[in-house]
């Protein structure tokens, strides 16, 4: 009987101790934000290079395919749509998860999930489709820049969506705990971000490319 | 846009309703505005409504609006973050990234006209 106690208690301690060393690690959670911010500004300088990077070789196709010729916009309407959404779907986590609304957090997260599976399904075939028509990234430095951008951010993508699945098993194990939500922010930063690049990928790569 | 501030000095981040995070309601404003900012260019250049020197610096515009949107209301930048450490880091990558990027293509335009064959100086 005693023995069943001291047990439950140890494990209160434990739970409690674990809880504590989080907090100590993410203080109140705005300096893992302000750190996280950096560290995406960093990754904003790392774009800013591949982005500089296409628009110095955009013109150099090598006698092979241009953006005209290969690019298909209602295509990629279609990707940004998935991805905008998916932002809007994070967006509704994020407040689900403050209001400890733990079922609603993690539909949401799902949807997210699902939409940017979405996204990378249809960028993959995009890219397969290239390469089978011979316009992969050896064809020309075009097209080697633009498999850079873009694959790129299909990475960071694919990264996010990583994490996402890893922060849905400790939002099922722990629950809401405060360090949850402050990965949960970090990710939402990160995330955000991503449908930002996009916009430059879309404008720079895809319009001005099928425009010109 | 009645919420939120950023997530740099929050001490306020509660687990109560509408903190750091924003409300739905700014979440759909950024949503629908994002919407309209995508689908203006989109059409713009599908249809060929424009020629392309008018086309493209319009889609840069709205690109760049669009930016503005999702960093406001996806990513709750606003007067009250004006003074955070967030911003000063902002604004000095805005700064680096415009130098590279902006830089990159300058020298390297120059680059390919001076080594175009016809602009080789001769001996």
């Amino acid at each position: 009987m005693s023995n069943a106690h001291s047990v439950a208690a140890a494990d209160a301690a434990l739970l409690n101790a674990v809880e504590a060393h989080d907090e100590h690690h993410h203080d109140d959670g705005s300096k893992t934000t302000l750190g996280f911010w950096i560290y995406l500004m960093s990754d904003c300088i790392l774009f800013a290079a591949v982005f500089a990077a296409f628009a110095v070789l955009r013109g150099q196709t090598a006698g092979g395919p241009d953006a005209k010729e290969l690019f298909s916009l209602p295509y990629v309407a279609g990707e940004t749509a998935f991805l905008l959404v998916s932002s809007f779907t994070y967006g509704m986590a994020m407040i689900a998860a403050e209001k400890q609304k733990q079922s609603a957090t993690l539909r949401w997260l799902g949807v997210t999930l699902l939409l940017g599976l979405g996204f990378m399904f249809m960028e993959l075939h995009e890219f397969a489709e290239l390469i089978g028509e011979g316009a992969g990234p050896d064809r020309s430095a075009f097209l080697s820049s633009f498999f850079t951008l873009v694959g790129t951010h299909g990475l960071h993508v694919l990264s996010g969506m990583v994490w996402m699945v890893t922060l849905i098993a400790h939002v099922l194990r722990r629950g809401l705990t405060h360090a949850n939500i402050v990965r949960l922010t970090c990710l939402s930063l990160f995330w955000h971000f991503l449908d930002i690049v996009w916009i430059g990928v879309f404008t720079i790569v895809y319009l001005s490319g099928v425009a010109a | 846009m009645a919420t939120a501030h950023t997530t740099a000095h929050g001490h306020d981040h509660g687990h109560h309703g509408e903190g750091a995070h924003g409300s739905v309601k700014s979440y759909i404003v950024g949503f629908v505005l994002s919407v309209i900012l995508t689908a203006i260019p989109f059409g713009l250049v599908m249809s060929g409504a424009l020629p392309a020197g008018t086309a493209i610096p319009v889609c840069f515009g709205l690109g760049i609006v669009q930016i503005i949107v999702h960093l406001v209301y996806f990513l709750h930048m606003n007067s009250s973050s004006a003074r955070s450490w967030n911003m000063a880091a902002f604004l000095f990558t805005l700064l680096i990234v415009a130098i590279l990027v902006v830089g990159s293509w300058w020298v390297m335009l120059h680059l390919n006209a001076n080594m175009m064959p016809g602009a080789m100086p001769m001996e």
